[in-house]
C-alpha cells in the first residue's frame, strides 16, 4: 500500500487542509466567489431547479435523498412564506465533516444558501448549528455580516431585485434536533420532539409554512453545480449517485481525517492509501461506514464502493460516509456498547418502542460486555432490537437498532464467549 | 439582588429577539445567553428569561431542561467535557477520562471543592478524527493524550477567569 496519500486532502468541496482556513470575503471574491450565485440570479427559479434535479445532487446528511426533488414537493399555490433550513447540527458519531465549512471555510456553504434560497423562493434561511460549536458559530456570524457587506446578502443580493436574510440559529445539545423535524421544533424554541408525518416540512415546516431543509455538504454541492454544470458535477461522480463526497475517517487508522473523492470511492482506498493503513498494520475487525448507525461491515468489504447503492447492496448504508475503523484485538461488544449507550442517552422519549427499547437495548449489552448476561441473551437483543425498528415516529428508533443487530449477527462468537465466559475475554470491560 | 442582564448583554438579547418573526424562537439563544451570564439557569434566570420573552414560565422550564447544554447546576469555573463516544473510545477515551479523575479528584458529573474545575463525559463532538478530544468552556483541545491533559489543567489553574471569545456555553453537570 501506498505510504502517501494520493488525496492531499483538498479538491472541490474541501479547499484546505487541516489548521488551514479560508475567512475572507474579498479573497473569496478575487477568486470566483459569489460568480455560481450571480449565474443562478440570472435564471428563472424552475430552471435553477431544474439544474439541480438533473445534477441528483443526493442529500449528504444521511439519507441520500436527492434534493431537487425534495425542492419540487413544495406546493405551489401556498401563499405563507417559504423558509429554507440547514441542518449542521452534526450528531451523528463518527461523522465531522459539516464542522470544516463551519469552521475553516463558510463562503461555499453561504454561497450555496443563497443559490437555494432564490431556487425555491425563500427569503429567510435558518442556519441551525449545534450549540458545541461555539467557535463555528462565531465564524459564519462573521461570514454572513460580510457577505452582507459585500452586497451578496440582504435587500437586493448582487444588485438583482432577490432578498436573502441568513439567520445563524444555535442548538443547545440534544442530538435529536439533527432529525429535521426535531430541528424545526428547536428554531420554534420547543424541545427537541420530531413530528409525526404526513404532513412534509415542504408543505407544512417551520410554524407550519413550507420548508426545505438540506445539509450543509448539499448545499456546497449546490454551489458546484452552478459553477461547473450539472454534467461536470455528475463527472466528478459515478453516473447515478453525481458529485464529490467527503469521507471521514476516524478509529485505528494512521491518517485519520477527512478526504475527497469522487462518490463511489473504495473503503480499501479510504483506509490504505488516504489513511496510511491500520495502526502498527493490525487486521481490520469492523469498519462502521458511514455513522455509528450504520450496520457494521468486516474486512470482506474493503472493495465496495463508498456510494448510496453499492454499501446498500452489502446491507449497510453509506450515510454520512464517516468510517470508523477498529482492528483485531478490540472487543465489538464493548464499541457496541459505547454505540448503544449513546441513542438510550439521546431518545427524545416520546413513543414507548424507542424510549424503553433503546434501554433495553443498552442494558443487555452491558450486561453481556460484564458477564452478567445470561445464555440466550444474544437472541433476546435481537428480538428487542427488531421491535423497535418500523415501529417509532423518527428513524433514531432504527438507528439505535440497527448497530444492535449487525453486530450481534457479525461478531456473534464475541458475543457468546462474553456470555459463556462470564466477563469480556478481551478485558475491556 | 434581582438578576439582570447588563446594558452590554441587553443589546445582544434584543439583538437577537429582532432576528425572529416571534419571540419563542427566540428562547434557546437567549437561553444560552442568560447561561453564559448567570453562570447556569436558575429557576431565577429561567423565569427571568420568561419574563423579558412574555412567555409561560412553563414553557421555558420545559426547554431549558431538554437541552443537556443549558446548566441547570452551578459547573466549575473550567467546564472540562470529555467525549466518550465511538471513535473517541477506540483512541483511549476512557483511559484519558480515568486520568482526569484522578487527577482532579472527582469522577463524571462533580465540581472540584475549589469550584475551580467541573468534569463530565459527553457524547460525539464532531471532531472523530483527532480523537480523542474534550472541550473546555466550548474550546476544543484535540488529540489529546494524559500529558496534553496535565499541561492543560496546570495552564487552566493559572489562567485568569475564562470570558470572551473562547468561553461559550458549558454543558449540564
Ligand atoms: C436521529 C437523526 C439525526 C439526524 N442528524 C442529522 C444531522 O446531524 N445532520 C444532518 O444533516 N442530517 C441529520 N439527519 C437527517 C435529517 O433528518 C435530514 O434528512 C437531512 O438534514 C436532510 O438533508 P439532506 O437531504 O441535504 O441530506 C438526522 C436524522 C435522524 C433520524
Ligand atoms: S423514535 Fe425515539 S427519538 Fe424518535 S420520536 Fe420516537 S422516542 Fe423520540
Ligand atoms: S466520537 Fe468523540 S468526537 Fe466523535
Amino acid at each position: 500500500m501506498s505510504a502517501t496519500p494520493a488525496n492531499p486532502a483538498r479538491g472541490h468541496l474541501l479547499r484546505c487542509g487541516p489548521g488551514e482556513s479560508l475567512l475572507d470575503v474579498a479573497k473569496y471574491q478575487a477568486t470566483g466567489g459569489f460568480q455560481a450565485l450571480r449565474k443562478a440570479l440570472a435564471m428563472p427559479p424552475a430552471a435553477l431547479i431544474d439544474e439541480v434535479k438533473k445534477a441528483t445532487i443526493r442529500g449528504r446528511g444521511g439519507a441520500g435523498f436527492p434534493a431537487g426533488t425534495k425542492w419540487s414537493f413544495l406546493p405551489k399555490d401556498n401563499p405563507k412564506p417559504r423558509y429554507l433550513v440547514i441542518n449542521a447540527d452534526e450528531g451523528e458519531p463518527g461523522t465531522f465533516k459539516d464542522r470544516y465549512f463551519l469552521e475553516q471555510d463558510p463562503f461555499p456553504l453561504l454561497e450555496g444558501i443563497a443559490i437555494s434560497a432564490y431556487a425555491i423562493g425563500a427569503h429567510t434561511a435558518y442556519l441551525y448549528v449545534r450549540g458545541e460549536f461555539v467557535r463555528g458559530i462565531k465564524v459564519l456570524e462573521d461570514a454572513v455580516e460580510a457577505m452582507r457587506k459585500a452586497g451578496a446578502l440582504g435587500r437586493s443580493v448582487l444588485g438583482s431585485p432577490f432578498s436573502l436574510e441568513i439567520i445563524v440559529h444555535p442548538g443547545a445539545g440534544a442530538y435529536i434536533c439533527g432529525e429535521e423535524s426535531a430541528l424545526l421544533e428547536s428554531i420554534e424554541g420547543k424541545p427537541g420532539r420530531p413530528r409525526n408525518r404526513p404532513p412534509f416540512p415542504a408543505v407544512a415546516g417551520l410554524w407550519a409554512c413550507p420548508t426545505i431543509i438540506n445539509n450543509v455538504e448539499t448545499m456546497a454541492c449546490v454551489r458546484l453545480v452552478l459553477m461547473h454544470g450539472a454534467d461536470a458535477f455528475l463527472a466528478m461522480g459515478l453516473p447515478k449517485d453525481g458529485g464529490p463526497k467527503i469521507y471521514g475517517l476516524s478509529g485505528h487508522v494512521k491518517r485519520p481525517g477527512l478526504y475527497e473523492a469522487p462518490l463511489g470511492l473504495s473503503l480499501r482506498t479510504l483506509i490504505y492509501d488516504f489513511g496510511g493503513g491500520t495502526i502498527d498494520d493490525r487486521p481490520i475487525k469492523g469498519i462502521i461506514p458511514g455513522g455509528s448507525s450504520t450496520p457494521v461491515l468486516g474486512p470482506d468489504a474493503l472493495d465496495v464502493a463508498m456510494d448510496f447503492e453499492s454499501i446498500k447492496a452489502v446491507g449497510s448504508m453509506l450515510g454520512t460516509a464517516a468510517a470508523t475503523i477498529f482492528t483485531e484485538g478490540t472487543c465489538p461488544v464493548a464499541v457496541l456498547l459505547r454505540i448503544s449507550r449513546f441513542y438510550a442517552h439521546e431518545s427524545c422519549g416520546q413513543c414507548t418502542p424507542c424510549r424503553d427499547g433503546t434501554g433495553w437495548l443498552e442494558r443487555i449489552v452491558e450486561s453481556i460486555e460484564h458477564g452478567t448476561a445470561r445464555p440466550g441473551d444474544c437472541d433476546v437483543l435481537l428480538a428487542a432490537a427488531n421491535q423497535i425498528m418500523g415501529n417509532t415516529i423518527c428513524a433514531l428508533g432504527d438507528a439505535a437498532a440497527l448497530p444492535v443487530i449487525s453486530f450481534v449477527n457479525r461478531f456473534r462468537d464475541d458475543f457468546e464467549a462474553h456470555i459463556a465466559g462470564r466477563g469480556c475475554p478481551y478485558g475491556a470491560a | 439582588m434581582a438578576l439582570a442582564f447588563t446594558p452590554e448583554v441587553d443589546r445582544e438579547f434584543d439583538r437577537i429577539v429582532r432576528r425572529y418573526p416571534n419571540r419563542r424562537a427566540a428562547l434557546i439563544p437567549t437561553l444560552i445567553l442568560a447561561d453564559r451570564e448567570f453562570g447556569y439557569l436558575s429557576r431565577e434566570a429561567m423565569d427571568y428569561v420568561a419574563k423579558r420573552l412574555e412567555l409561560p414560565a412553563a414553557w421555558v422550564l420545559s426547554t431549558a431542561t431538554f437541552y443537556t447544554m443549558l446548566r441547570k447546576r452551578p459547573t466549575g469555573k473550567h467546564h472540562v467535557q470529555v467525549c466518550v463516544n465511538v471513535a473517541c473510545y477506540l483512541k483511549g477515551a476512557d483511559q484519558l477520562g480515568d486520568h482526569l479523575k484522578k487527577r482532579l479528584g472527582i469522577g463524571f458529573g462533580e465540581v472540584t471543592p475549589d469550584g475551580l474545575f467541573s468534569l463530565e463525559g459527553v457524547q460525539c463532538l464532531a471532531a472523530c478524527g483527532t480523537a480523542p478530544v474534550l472541550q473546555v468552556n466550548g474550546a476544543y483541545h484535540e488529540d489529546m493524550t494524559p500529558e496534553k491533559a496535565d499541561a492543560l489543567i496546570q495552564s487552566l489553574r493559572t489562567a485568569p477567569a475564562p470570558g470572551g471569545a473562547t468561553s461559550g456555553p458549558g454543558g449540564a453537570v
